[in-house]
This record gives C-alpha cells, sequence and structure tokens, in this order.
C-alpha cells in the first residue's frame, strides 16, 4: 500500500531533465500547471500530452513509475469527476434519479479528469527528476526575494527539507510498526469503518511518539553543529543557470505560448 | 510439530531499479523444544527471514511449513499462525502504544477474541515470566518505564499470547549488561518451560551461553551451522565474514597456540575458568 506512494519520490538516474536547474523546473511547472486551467478545448490537450511525453521521454523516468504516482489518487479523480458530472447545472440528456446528467456536466467532468491526470504527472515530474535537497534550494532561491516583506525563506526552506527527508523514513517506521502489531494480531485491513479507525490507534500512537523523539534528536545534532538559520551562510553548491537551462526555457515559451494562442484563436 | 523452511528467497522492491536481495535459497528446521540462534553480519537478512516465520513476509520462492501447513495457503488464518509464532521484533519498545502496560500486554489476547478472564489471566502470566510484580506493575504507564522493563513488557505482549515457538530479534540490542542479564535469563527460563525458541543475536557470547545449535547467515545465505561449538571452532572463518567468537573461545586459542594444553571446547567465562585451572594443573603435575 506504501509501496505504491511515488509523490515526492526521487528517480536517481542521469538525464538532461535532472540535470536542469530547480529554479528552471519549478518555473516550468508553475507555468504547466496554470496552462492546464487555461486549455478550455480537449484538442489543445494533445499539445499538453506532446509536452509531457518530451519530458518524460528525456528524463529516463520509467514510464511505469510514473503512471503509478496516480494511482493512490485515483479515488479522488473519481470523485471528482462523478460530482462534477452529477452536479452541474445545463442542459439535460440523461436522468439519473434526484441527478441530471447534463451536457456540460460531461464536459467539466471530463475536463477536470483530465486536468488532475495531467496535474499529477507533471508536478510528480518535478520531483521524480530533482532531489529534494536541490529542490528546496530551488525553492529558497526564488522566495528570496520576498525575504525583504519578511517572508522567512530559508527558515521555510530547511523545514521542506527536513518534512521531505523524513518522509521515508516515517513510512519506514510505520511499516515496522504495523508488523509489529500484526505479529500480535492486528487487523488493518477488514471491519468496518469504526473498527478500521480504531485499529489504526496502535499504530498511530507509537509512530507520533517516534517522531516526536526524531524531531528532538534532529533538533539536538543541529544545534550541535552551531546550526543557526539562513544568516550568512553560504553553500557548497551554488545553483547555476546554464546553456541546457536556457533551451529548457525557451521550449517551454513556445509550449506555453502556443497554449495561450489555442485559447485566443480557436 | 517443526517450522520448515526450504530454499527461501527474498527480494525487497522486487522488480524496481532499487531491488535488493535479502535473502538466498535458505532452508532450515527448527523442531519443538529446539533452542536455535541465527548470526550474521548487520544486512545479512536476519530480520527478513524471521519475518517469514509467522507470515508477516510471504515467501516469493521457496516454502515455510509451520506445523505442516504452507504459510502461503489461501485457506490459511495468518493470525492462527502469528498466535502459533510469536515475534519480538528489534526494538519492540517502541510499539508500546497504551496508557497502562496492563492494557497494552492485553492488546494481543484481545485481538485473539479470548474473553476477559481469560486476557486477565494470560496478561499476569506473561508480566510474570519476565520477571515483573504484576500489581506493581500493571497500572504504570509504559512510557515511564526504563528502556529494559519497556523491552520486557515488550516481550510480555508477545507472550501473552501463548505462542508454541518465540522468536526474538536482537533482545539485548542497546541494553545495559544488568538489562540484557535480565532478559536473557528470561528467555533460558521460557526455553526451560518447553518453549521452542529462536534466537537472532549479534552477540557470540549470548549464542554461545544459551542456543544448542547455531545457524550462520552471510550475505543472505546460511555459511555455517552446527552446535556453538562446531561454529565457533572455524573462528578464522567467523572473522573473515565480519563475525567474532567469544572472547573466551580466541583466548583458549591464544593460550593453546602459546604452548599451554587446554582443552579449547568451552565456550563460557565459567567453562574457560575450569579448562584453565585444569590445564595448569594437568601442566604442573606432568
Ligand atoms: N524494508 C526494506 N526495504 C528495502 N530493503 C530492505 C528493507 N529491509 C531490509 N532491507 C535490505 O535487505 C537486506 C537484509 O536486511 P535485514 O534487515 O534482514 O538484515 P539483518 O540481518 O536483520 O541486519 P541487522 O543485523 O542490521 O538487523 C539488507 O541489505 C537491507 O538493506
Ligand atoms: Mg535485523
Amino acid at each position: 500500500m506504501l509501496k505504491n506512494l511515488t509523490i515526492g519520490q526521487h528517480y536517481p538516474v542521469d538525464s538532461v531533465i535532472h540535470d536542469l536547474d530547480p529554479r528552471v523546473k519549478i518555473m516550468i511547472t508553475m507555468f504547466y500547471i496554470v496552462s492546464l486551467f487555461l486549455i478550455n478545448q480537449f484538442l489543445a490537450y494533445i499539445l499538453v500530452v506532446a509536452f509531457l511525453g518530451l519530458i518524460i521521454g528525456l528524463s529516463k523516468v520509467p514510464i511505469k513509475m510514473v503512471i503509478r504516482g496516480i494511482r493512490p489518487i485515483l479515488v479522488i479523480i473519481a470523485i471528482t469527476f462523478f460530482i462534477n458530472l452529477l452536479m452541474t447545472p445545463g442542459e439535460i440528456i440523461y436522468e439519473l434519479g434526484p441527478f441530471n446528467i447534463t451536457r456540460e456536466g460531461i464536459r467539466q467532468a471530463g475536463f477536470m479528469a483530465i486536468r488532475l491526470v495531467l496535474l499529477i504527472i507533471g508536478t510528480s515530474m518535478l520531483t521524480l527528476t530533482t532531489s529534494p535537497i536541490l529542490l528546496t534550494d530551488g525553492i529558497e532561491s526564488l522566495l528570496n526575494p520576498f525575504k525583504k516583506i519578511g517572508l522567512p525563506a530559508h527558515e521555510l526552506a530547511m523545514m521542506m527539507t527536513i518534512a521531505l527527508r523524513f518522509i521515508p523514513t516515517l513510512m519506514e517506521e510505520t511499516e515496522k510498526i504495523m508488523k509489529a502489531q500484526k505479529a500480535r494480531g492486528a487487523d488493518f485491513e477488514s471491519g468496518n469503518l469504526i473498527r478500521r479507525a480504531k485499529s489504526l490507534v496502535p499504530l498511530l500512537v507509537p509512530l507520533f511518539v517516534s517522531a516526536f523523539r526524531r524531531a528532538d534528536e534532529l533538533a539536538m545534532a543541529m544545534e550541535a553543529r552551531c546550526y543557526r538559520g539562513g544568516d550568512h551562510r553560504t553553500r557548497m553548491r551554488a545553483l547555476r543557470i546554464i546553456k541546457i537551462d536556457y533551451m529548457a526555457m525557451m521550449i517551454a515559451s513556445i509550449y506555453f505560448a502556443t497554449v495561450i494562442a489555442s485559447r485566443v484563436y480557436f | 510439530m517443526p517450522i520448515i523452511i526450504e530454499g527461501l528467497s527474498f527480494y525487497y522492491g522486487e522488480g524496481t531499479p532499487f531491488e535488493t536481495k535479502a535473502i538466498d535459497n535458505v532452508s532450515m528446521e527448527i523442531k519443538n523444544g529446539d533452542f536455535v540462534g541465527i548470526i550474521g553480519h548487520t544486512g545479512s537478512g536476519k530480520s527478513t527471514l524471521i519475518q517469514h516465520f509467522n507470515g508477516l513476509i510471504l515467501p516469493q520462492k521457496g516454502t515455510v511449513l509451520i506445523d505442516g501447513q504452507n504459510i502461503k495457503d489461501k485457506n490459511l488464518k495468518l493470525k492462527k499462525i502469528r498466535q502459533k509464532v510469536g515475534l519480538v521484533f528489534q526494538y519492540p519498545e517502541y510499539q508500546l502504544f497504551e496508557e497502562t502496560v496492563y492494557k497494552d500486554v492485553a492488546y494481543g489476547p484481545i485481538n485473539l477474541d479470548l474473553n476477559p478472564e481469560e486476557v486477565k489471566q494470560r496478561v499476569k502470566n506473561a508480566l510474570e515470566l519476565v520477571g515483573f510484580d504484576y500489581e506493581m506493575i500493571k497500572d504504570k504507564s509504559p512510557f515511564d518505564l526504563s528502556g529494559g522493563q519497556k523491552r520486557r513488557v515488550a516481550i510480555a505482549g508477545v507472550l501473552a499470547m501463548k505462542p508454541d515457538y518465540l522468536v526474538l530479534d536482537e533482545p539485548t540490542a542497546g541494553l545495559d549488561p544488568a538489562g540484557r542479564n535480565e532478559i536473557l535469563d528470561n528467555i533460558r527460563k521460557l526455553h526451560e518451560n518447553k518453549m521452542t525458541i529462536v534466537l537472532v543475536s549479534h552477540s557470540m557470547e549470548d549464542i554461545a551461553r544459551l542456543v544448542k545449535y547455531v545457524y550462520v547467515m552471510y550475505q543472505g545465505k546460511i555459511h555455517m551451522q552446527g552446535t556453538p561449538k562446531e561454529v565457533y571452532s572455524h573462528s578464522e572463518e567467523l572473522k573473515r565474514i565480519g563475525l567474532g567468537v567469544p572472547q573466551v573461545v580466541d583466548l583458549l586459542t591464544a593460550l593453546n597456540k602459546n604452548g599451554l594444553m587446554i582443552s579449547s571446547e568451552a565456550l563460557t567465562v565459567e567453562e574457560a575458568t575450569n579448562a584453565i585451572l585444569h590445564g595448569i594443573r594437568g601442566g604442573l603435575n606432568a
């Protein structure tokens, strides 16, 4: 169950996409997300798929790995699909008990489902090809201008680094505790909703206890090494924009311009 | 009836780029009343292997038979197997979660749907088996106990299920000598009370002192097996694969090399003392 989670997972191989500057990748991802919501006709999604396909192809991440990222969110996608399908007012084409399926509803539901899938795949490409450290470095550097208005950019980035760093640890821990409780006859999979929720207590209590313990230890270790926030810190590996970054920005600009054009002209 | 393992292999992350082979074609048999030790360097696959014993991990390749039942059998109730084979994890104190020691130990028996009277009896028994005064401990919070006490409570939590086999993964890791001795003493007593025990350990001393038969794991395979005496007689080989022998074995071997005639059979300090005394007296008489 936990193993299917690819969100936030890094896939370490050597590729052009992996080599791009994280700031560039973050910006492109943001424009990509905006483009998903700008598009107002099905045909234009071919463009998105082509753009995404190019990125996946260049990244050398196996397509199976990419697709797997959608699986945990399938339920959410399905719910969104049906809510949109049943709740959108408009020209009724089919009546289903108290609900009406409308032409607009079908359209809206289709759009939402496609958008969500493309959104998840697109953003997971960012995390799959960027190590958590680089990712937070990138975010920190992008947020730097906002320091002037009091945004604690470094602290935010550090918090994210730590959170990302601990996702695998906590998942491992969850699995371990789950196994230990199963060895005592625990059953996490059957029974009704209330029973199942109750069965999580023996899992969550030790998990929280250990998370707090870890947080404590980490704080201690950081203090022991004289960590004191972002002032005057220098980096071992400074971020630099080079030729392939400019090329990536150019390709992304062309993509984005085409999306806008498709909205304006068709 | 025994636990029989045949040709067992297991890969973590099978089919992903992170695939690692954890155990490789392992076969062993654990008979009723046995006291079996498993030793091996870190990462040699000990923990992975023992999780097969109660179906927490199902075999990818090979078979595991518990009392004649294949754990991969679809009709098998895994809960039954987990009752039969009690598994105490590495650092089991991290699984404690209840407000009181009593409630925590009762978690297993309650999962087995036993009646309250029986649950209470088992909790009392289990806590006494690991050397606690039941009345003193039962209402304490497990989080207020010392590390060694927590671990004994966790072991009691497994014992309360009345397993036929008790499998312990590094039960003494990270404890001080007193805590260690207490736990080992408990384990020895359990074995004297006819429980079948599998002890995973890094400590050559613990293994030498307690177990009747040892499996030595190396890179996922069973590299050697035999009685502790047989296994420890290959001290060079053990060192090569990142393990040692009990210090007294080293001592006796060294003494022997330097001309003192001592039988190097001894594995514990007591046996060694006797052997050395015997050797010296014998040497003087000759
Ligand atoms: N959950 C896991 N996911 C992926 N690989 C794992 C996992 N658990 C263990 N491994 C790998 O499997 C191999 C065997 O691990 P295992 O925990 O069984 O060793 P061990 O003999 O118990 O070691 P130790 O003495 O350190 O407890 C190791 O190479 C380890 O890295
Ligand atoms: Mg282990």
